[in-house]
């Protein structure tokens, strides 16, 4: 079981679009994936897109949260499309929702920060 | 189901078997017709108990070895995950949700939470330097809802 991370700039928006399985084997390769994508790259914004993600645990809930305090330490946001029912509940338990906005896809996600750049 | 039914399974502390330990756990509880949501409640709640033996309980030695047992009764499935490694110090203070004793390692802090929201029932014990077990029962609903 592994995990697929597709990273995508779309104008100063990064795109991760995450398929498999997220636990803690597997919460590295997102980690120095993202890092180094967000320090490196000319993108604000990020936009995590979980509609093939099919099993996330608390080890994908801290690597969620380590990017987003990385995005918003620069000033930009975060926000997550595409959520399957189980990955919902995770964030919904943990308090996730407070921090990040939801949207139904990756198109909307995408005009909701074009509103906020 | 007359009596119990119930497997043991053992296996070397690496992060590759977490999947392994949540998919064979759900393949052996898969006889009880599980819905997908509570199939889900129980792959969750047996990574985060074999993710914590692993990092916290053994430190990430891969020369130790993380016991699954687990047991059908009826309409319940019970699973218990053990590790001898150095133990819980703090229990309290461990299940509280957000703590973390490894922040540097980007942990959330929910994995006790997770189990205790995921299964009907959760216990854990711990010794320091004896090793934690986490014992856990789910009760499988969805057989009945086949009836009404």
């Amino acid at each position: 079981m592994s995990l697929q991370a597709e990273l995508e700039q779309y104008r100063n928006v990064l795109i991760v679009r995450l398929r498999g399985e997220l636990d803690h084997h597997t919460a590295d390769v997102v980690r120095y994936k993202m890092e180094e994508a967000i320090l490196r790259g000319s993108s604000e914004h990020v936009i995590l897109s979980l509609k093939e993600l099919q099993f996330m645990d608390s080890s994908g809930l801290g690597v969620i949260l380590g990017r987003y305090k990385q995005v918003k330490s620069k000033g930009g946001k975060m926000v997550v499309c595409d959520v399957n029912p189980n990955v919902h509940r995770l964030f919904e338990m943990s308090g996730l929702f407070k921090i990040l906005t939801i949207h139904d896809n990756e198109r909307n996600a995408i005009s909701s920060l074009e509103v906020v750049s | 189901m007359n009596g119990s039914n119930e497997m043991t399974l053992s296996f070397s502390a690496r992060s590759e078997n977490e999947a392994f330990a949540r998919i064979a756990v759900a393949a052996f509880v898969s006889q009880l017709d599980p819905t997908l949501e509570e199939l889900n409640d129980l792959k969750t709640a047996v990574s985060e108990a074999v993710t914590n033996a692993i990092i916290h309980g053994y430190e990430s030695d891969a020369s130790c070895k993380v016991t699954i047992e687990a047991k059908i009764e009826g309409d319940s499935v019970s699973i218990s995950i053990s590790d001898n490694g150095r133990g819980i110090e703090d229990l309290e203070l461990a299940r509280q949700p957000l703590y973390t004793s490894k922040p540097e390692l980007e942990r959330s802090g929910m994995g006790f939470t997770i189990m205790e929201n995921f299964m009907d029932r959760f216990e854990v014990t711990s010794m320091v330097d004896g090793g934690t077990r986490v014992a856990m029962l789910k009760r499988i609903e969805s057989k009945k809802a086949l009836y009404n």
